[in-house]
């Protein structure tokens, strides 16, 4: 049985990395057009899984990856004529680091619904306080953002990706990763048996905000104009949830295929048939939490179980 | 300058008065079916719309209105229990996840109807003139319209909670709220029981969205922001709590008015800092158990 | 000086004292026994040595540090672990990953992974589990959870151990194993604190045993005194 999931397990890598280095030569002979979906795709990609990272173990709501999101498109808007763009990009993450930390430690308390409900006050909050700022301080609401060309803010993006892909796999089989479950499971359990509950609970949910932020910092370049409503926009929370609840959150792989399908669906339907596409949204998630409760994957993984048959029973 | 004052707290009543009735729909719903019922103002923007697209088409007069989305809304909202929440419900292994599952496929609902009444209605803003009369009032001016729906916020809000403390109906929801297994045992069929509250919490969303769109201008997409009002005067008053649901709607209102005097800008960014404060603070509210 | 020990503890919840200004010792090696009617504040007493509540006042020693209202985690890794009342497995582990998160967290925690997967197995093995290692928790039968909790306690590498209730619930034959379980744990030197309502199992382990009423220690002594004890029998069969 070990050998079994080692063997899965070095597959799985092999498939990782070659899906990645097939990325990184997509600019060589694709379209810019292909650049540029293949950007946003990558983009959901990293919010939801970093969203993940965090929620999916230990079963807290967050809807604040709008917040951090946003921090990182900001940071680009102020600092991106000040300094190198890599400097801009850690910088966003930073910054979205420390106000997670910030936020962890001050939410510790909350369970359940009430954390979801906070994450998501704090994105509003977030971004009235902003408006009100630009208008007050700046006098305009919006701010202009440095150009980086398509293939740029692409590689970034790739680059992003891997190393949360790296992060992911790292929390996943360390002990943390085990401990992050148990949190999920029960918490109380977890802390009687050693687990400093709280710091890994805030470590976790500030190594996702890093994601997110840089996301945010690079995405900003290509928008070119931002303003709070669009850097604060709490539809990235919901979909950050969403695509990985479709996805299904029991691997981390489910995230990523419900943030791709779900990217390129946003990408051909959303310029003409917007509301048409928030529908579709709304009906598959309503069906995704009624009748697919581990989503995409667990539903792929039921219809191998049965093609299988009584063959994969007596394994 | 007394003037001044007392213009800031009767426009914080009044607002107040929208706002408590915006909140008593979505704290039944999560007082007693457990259901974050973030689709809560996409209700009251279907409401509104509604009393809007009666009114410009067929002269249908909005309080007429009430009377249509009132029972439209409660249908739709037992309907959707039933069809649902009930069957979330059985598949949920906890109350904590029932509430996780539940509030997802509040958010499925809220992407669904809104986005039906922009297809039907597109997304610009809608508005109509009705009952624009100025009134004096303790030296202050208001609009008739203002003073109608909150004279209406009041009368239907105290309806609804002595319909709660009365009927044998209302005793069985206050039952279901406290203890739903003893509940069950004494007879109260349960699933009934919650679809009726979420369809009375829908109800009450249209009825305050029929209210609002005498006084404000509506749109498809308002009704996140009254969701989240509903959500921070819950939190103020405490869950499952009609008073409380006054009270806090009350101490929104006047937050809000006092705080627009000062620095308009500020007055969506203090509602926050509220809502986070007490939820670090007083996670129950602070009439809460 | 005593493995743990407890002077004035007390916790009151709104206006009701659970604990009231209970004094308490463990010796090196002994099993003590831990009782009263429902409501006493047993699991209460529990809750405050292990740091799941925090106590009003009074001062918990553990080896002779201070140890009241240490975080659990803290109190684990100095070598006090628990078991619940209602049973607390993770559902959706496996059997061995429950047990594996208290080898990896526990007191000795700086294993390899190997090291660390073999630990886990001899806990498994030593309660008698080995055979479902594979399954998740919650498919096992209520006196499996237990043992399964006890492995879990046993695995964070304890020398002090609270068992709240291991035998409730439980039909004569499992209250039996469970017993022996209880003799087996103190034959590998660790110290036992229980609470119990099975009283053939408390009499039948127990070298001392404490009685809690309304809060408040009411007797304490061998299972023969207590047994005897008038102040015993009359708050177990009332006034």
């Amino acid at each position: 049985m070990n050998t079994r999931k080692n063997l899965r397990q070095i597959w799985l890598l092999g498939l990782t990395l070659i899906f990645l280095a097939l990325l990184a030569t997509l600019p060589l002979y694709a379209p810019t057009y292909t650049i540029i979906l293949m950007t946003s795709i990558l983009m959901y990609i990293v919010l939801t899984m970093s969203w993940a990272l965090f929620s999916a173990p230990t079963g807290y709501i967050s809807l604040a990856p709008a917040a951090f999101f946003g921090i990182g498109i900001y940071t680009s808007a102020i600092l991106g004529t000040r300094l190198p763009l890599p400097a801009v990009i850690l910088a966003g993450s930073l910054i979205s680091f420390c106000l997670a930390l910030l936020i962890g430690a001050l939410t510790l308390r909350l369970r359940g619904i009430y954390f979801a409900m906070f994450t998501f006050g704090l994105v509003e909050l977030i971004k009235n306080f902003w408006l009100w700022y630009e208008i007050q301080f700046t006098g305009t609401r919006g701010r202009f953002v440095i150009f980086v060309d398509n293939t740029t803010i692409y590689y970034v993006m790739l680059i992003i990706l891997a190393l949360l892909l790296l992060v992911t796999y790292l929390i996943r089989r360390s002990r943390f990763g085990l401990a992050l479950r148990g949190i999920g499971e029960c918490e109380e359990a977890a802390a009687h048996i050693g687990v400093h509950v709280n710091a890994l609970k805030t470590a976790t949910f500030a190594i996702s905000a890093i994601f997110m932020g840089a996301a945010g910092a690079i995405m900003a370049t290509r928008w070119t104009y931002v303003d709070p409503y669009v850097a604060f926009n709490p539809l990235y929370s919901f979909m950050s949830v969403l695509m990985a609840i479709f996805g299904g959150i029991g691997q981390p792989y489910g995230p990523i295929l419900g943030a791709a399908i779900f990217a390129y669906l946003e990408e051909i339907l959303i310029t003409r048939f917007p509301y048409y596409y928030m529908l579709i949204f709304g009906i598959v998630l309503i069906v995704t939490v009624l009748y697919l409760p581990e989503g995409l994957i667990g539903l792929v993984a039921n219809i191998r179980k049965r093609v299988a048959g009584g063959q994969d029973a007596l394994a | 300058m007394t003037i001044k004052i007392i213009e800031v707290l009767i426009t914080g009543l009044l607002m107040g008065g929208l706002y408590a009735l915006v909140a008593v729909g979505l704290s039944l719903q999560y007082g007693v079916a457990r259901i974050l019922n973030i689709s809560h103002g996409e209700f009251i923007m279907l409401g509104g719309l509604t009393t809007w697209a009666l009114y410009t088409a067929l002269g249908v007069n909005p309080l007429l209105s009430l009377a249509i989305c009132g029972p439209v809304a409660f249908i739709l909202g037992f309907v959707i229990h039933r069809t649902l929440f009930k069957r979330l419900l059985a598949s949920s292994a906890s109350p904590a996840i029932f509430e996780s599952n539940s509030m997802l496929a509040a958010f499925g609902l809220m992407f669904i109807l809104q986005n039906i009444a922009l297809l039907i209605w597109g997304p610009e803003i809608r508005g109509y003139s009705y009952l624009v009369i100025p009134v004096h009032f303790l030296g202050t001016l208001f609009g008739a319209n203002r003073l109608l729906t909150f004279g209406l916020a009041l009368v239907i809000g105290l309806g609804f909670y002595l319909f709660l403390s009365l009927t044998r109906t209302g005793k069985a929801i206050r039952a279901a709220a406290q203890d739903p297994p003893t509940a069950g045992l004494m007879g109260v069929n349960i699933n009934n029981v919650l679809a009726l509250c979420f369809g009375l919490g829908a109800a009450m969303a249209g009825i305050a969205g029929v209210l609002i769109s005498m006084c404000y201008p509506v749109h498809g997409v308002m009704g996140l922001e009254y969701t989240i009002i509903a959500i921070i005067v819950v939190v103020l008053g405490g869950l499952g709590s009609i008073p409380g649901s006054f009270i806090g709607g009350f101490i929104l209102g006047l937050i809000g008015s006092v705080v627009t005097f000062f620095e308009p800008g500020l007055a969506l960014v203090a509602y926050y800092v509220i809502f986070i404060l007490l939820l670090l603070v007083r996670p129950t509210g602070i009439l809460g158990r | 000086m005593p493995l743990l020990e407890g002077k004035g503890v007390t916790k009151y919840f709104g206006g009701l004292a659970a604990v009231l200004n209970v004094d308490f010792y463990v010796e090196q090696g002994e099993v003590v026994g831990l009782i009263g009617p429902n409501g006493a504040g047993k699991t209460t007493l529990f809750n405050l040595i292990s740091g799941a509540l925090v106590s009003q006042s009074g001062t918990i020693w553990f080896k002779g540090e201070n140890i009241t209202n240490l975080k659990p985690h803290a109190i684990c890794r100095k070598g006090i672990a628990r078991t619940f009342q209602l049973v607390r497995v993770f559902p959706n582990m496996s059997v061995l990953e429950n047990v594996l998160m208290g080898v990896l967290f526990g007191k000795s925690d700086g294993h390899g992974r190997g090291q660390a997967l073999e630990q886990a197995e001899k806990w498994l093995d030593f309660v008698g589990l080995s055979a479902v290692k594979g399954l998740p928790a919650r498919s096992l039968t209520l006196a499996n959870q237990k043992r399964l909790e006890v492995a879990r306690a046993l695995a964070t590498g304890p020398e002090l151990l609270l068992l709240d209730e291991l035998m409730a619930g439980l039909n004569p034959t499992e209250v039996a194993q469970a017993m022996e379980l209880v003799n087996r744990i103190r034959e590998q030197g660790i110290t036992i604190f229980m609470v119990e309502h099975v009283m053939t199992a408390i009499m039948g382990v127990c070298g001392r045993i404490m009685v809690l009423h309304h809060g408040e220690k009411i007797a304490e002594g061998t299972p023969q005194e207590i047994a005897t004890s008038r102040t015993v029998i009359e708050v177990y069969l009332g006034e």
